[in-house]
């Protein structure tokens, strides 16, 4: 089994190889004249065409479109930068417009606690004034009756213990001596009753 | 002859026979590819640059990428006076990643496989930077030949070293895209001839090599166009700004 498959390995490399010598004897086709003079002239034609074609037509295509987006790109980023640019402006007019009605508002609110607060305060003396007034016309009284009171306190008393002692007795008694005693009395209670 | 791997690099005739003064110019297989890749390159690049999204699509960001890619690369290396030569450099590499790239389909031509396509492109850029240079500095670009800080003994020596590597610039250039792009189909081809001819028992070897040799091409289609590009905005800025 072996020895037939080197053998048949080794008839098809020989024939193989008679193959190519055969084909040596034709030699190269590139070394043949016979079509030297159509080749330059067909390489000449068709490479011209191409040339002509591609530098005049295309390739002046390629090279616009290549420069339109390159400007058109850069033109993109200058737009965007603007827009970046201005729109930093406008935050920051934004910014100081809020600051400047920040301040109106608490300069606003300042002004309108002051006015309050003076017109509180206006209000409140005049009120006080008033109070006082008041407290002072209370006091007077409250002296005047301190002073009338006690002799009336005296009448009172001198009177009902003249009723008290003519119910209690039937005999009238001389007003004279009960106010003296009542008086004397009075006198001698008088921090007792009014203690200021 | 299926696994003849220099097969696919024929270039047959494709319709009528065109002559004009004896001089065949008959339209092959070789010229239908590059009629195809530059129409490819010219309808993607055409949708990729109608629209005017400010977010692109996906073609228009191919195109866009692929404009700033080139122009990023010649600024790189031959500074702002490369500019000019942006639509011919951007066509060139687009044109040889295109004709690299349709080359990896099945059964299709590589155009850049071929010596007489990538030597005319080369001689073009030789011919088109030698003429710039001398238009630039006058004959102030021979200065080229003679770094600055050698010896004086040298010098001879170096000028002559100077003048042969500049000579051999379109044959580097040409011989460099040609060699890699022949190179690499031959391999496609050996690898894919040895999976048909070892069969279902030995043929899965190569069968990966032929996978990841794919990949690898598909690698070295891009390198050699970005190296194509490269090389001749360097020989570009040789031309435009003379540093010796």
């Amino acid at each position: 089994m072996h020895k037939r498959l080197v053998l048949y390995l080794i008839l098809s490399i020989i024939a193989f190889v008679s193959n190519v010598y055969g084909a040596e004897s034709e030699g190269m086709p590139q070394l043949n004249p016979e079509f030297w003079v159509s080749q330059i002239f067909w390489l000449i034609l068709t490479f011209g065409f191409l040339f002509v074609i591609l530098s005049k037509f295309i390739l002046p295509k390629i090279s616009n479109n290549l420069e339109l987006r390159k400007s058109q790109i850069l033109e993109n980023i200058e737009t965007a930068e603007k827009q970046k640019i201005e729109s930093e402006n406008k935050i920051k007019e934004y910014e100081t417009l809020i600051n400047n009605s920040k301040n109106e508002a608490r300069n606003y609110f300042n002004e309108a606690r002051k006015k309050i607060i003076q017109d509180i305060d206006k209000k409140r003396e005049k009120i006080e004034e008033e109070i006082n007034l008041e407290i002072q016309y209370a006091e007077k009284e409250i002296i005047e009756l301190k002073k009338s009171s006690p002799e009336k306190i005296n009448k009172i008393a001198t009177e009902t213990s003249a009723q008290l002692i003519k119910q209690l007795i039937g005999e009238e008694i001389n007003n004279s001596s009960i106010s003296a005693i009542v008086e004397d009395l009075s006198k001698k209670n008088k921090g007792k009753y009014y203690g200021n | 002859m299926a696994t003849n791997p220099m097969h696919q690099f024929n270039v047959y005739r494709i319709g009528p026979e065109i002559k004009i003064d004896q001089i065949d110019i008959s339209f092959t297989n070789a010229s239908l590819f590059m009629v195809i890749s530059s129409l490819i390159i010219l309808i993607i690049f055409n949708l990729g640059s109608v629209k005017k999204n400010i977010i692109p699509d996906k073609i228009q960001l191919l195109a866009e990428l692929s404009y700033s890619f080139i122009s990023k690369m010649i600024s790189d290396t031959a500074g702002s006076k490369g500019k000019p030569y942006f639509g011919f450099i951007f066509s060139l590499f687009m044109f040889v990643l295109f004709c690299n790239m349709l080359g990896m389909l099945p059964y299709a031509f590589t155009v850049t496989s071929h010596i007489i396509v990538t030597f005319i492109l080369a001689a073009f850029i030789f011919i088109g930077v030698t003429v710039i240079g001398f238009i630039k500095h006058g004959l102030g670009y021979l200065k080229l030949f003679v770094p600055s800080g050698v010896p004086i003994v040298l010098l001879p020596l170096i000028v002559v070293i100077e003048v042969i590597s500049y000579l051999s610039r379109p044959i580097s250039l040409s011989v460099r895209l040609f060699a890699n792009m022949m190179a690499g189909h031959t391999m496609m081809k050996v690898f894919g001839g040895f999976v048909i001819s070892l069969g279902l028992v030995g043929g899965w070897l190569p069968l990966g090599f032929s996978v990841a040799l794919t990949g690898l091409e598909i690698l070295v289609a891009f390198l050699q166009a970005y190296v194509f590009a490269i090389l001749t905005c360097i020989y570009l800025n040789d031309a435009l700004n003379l540093h010796h």
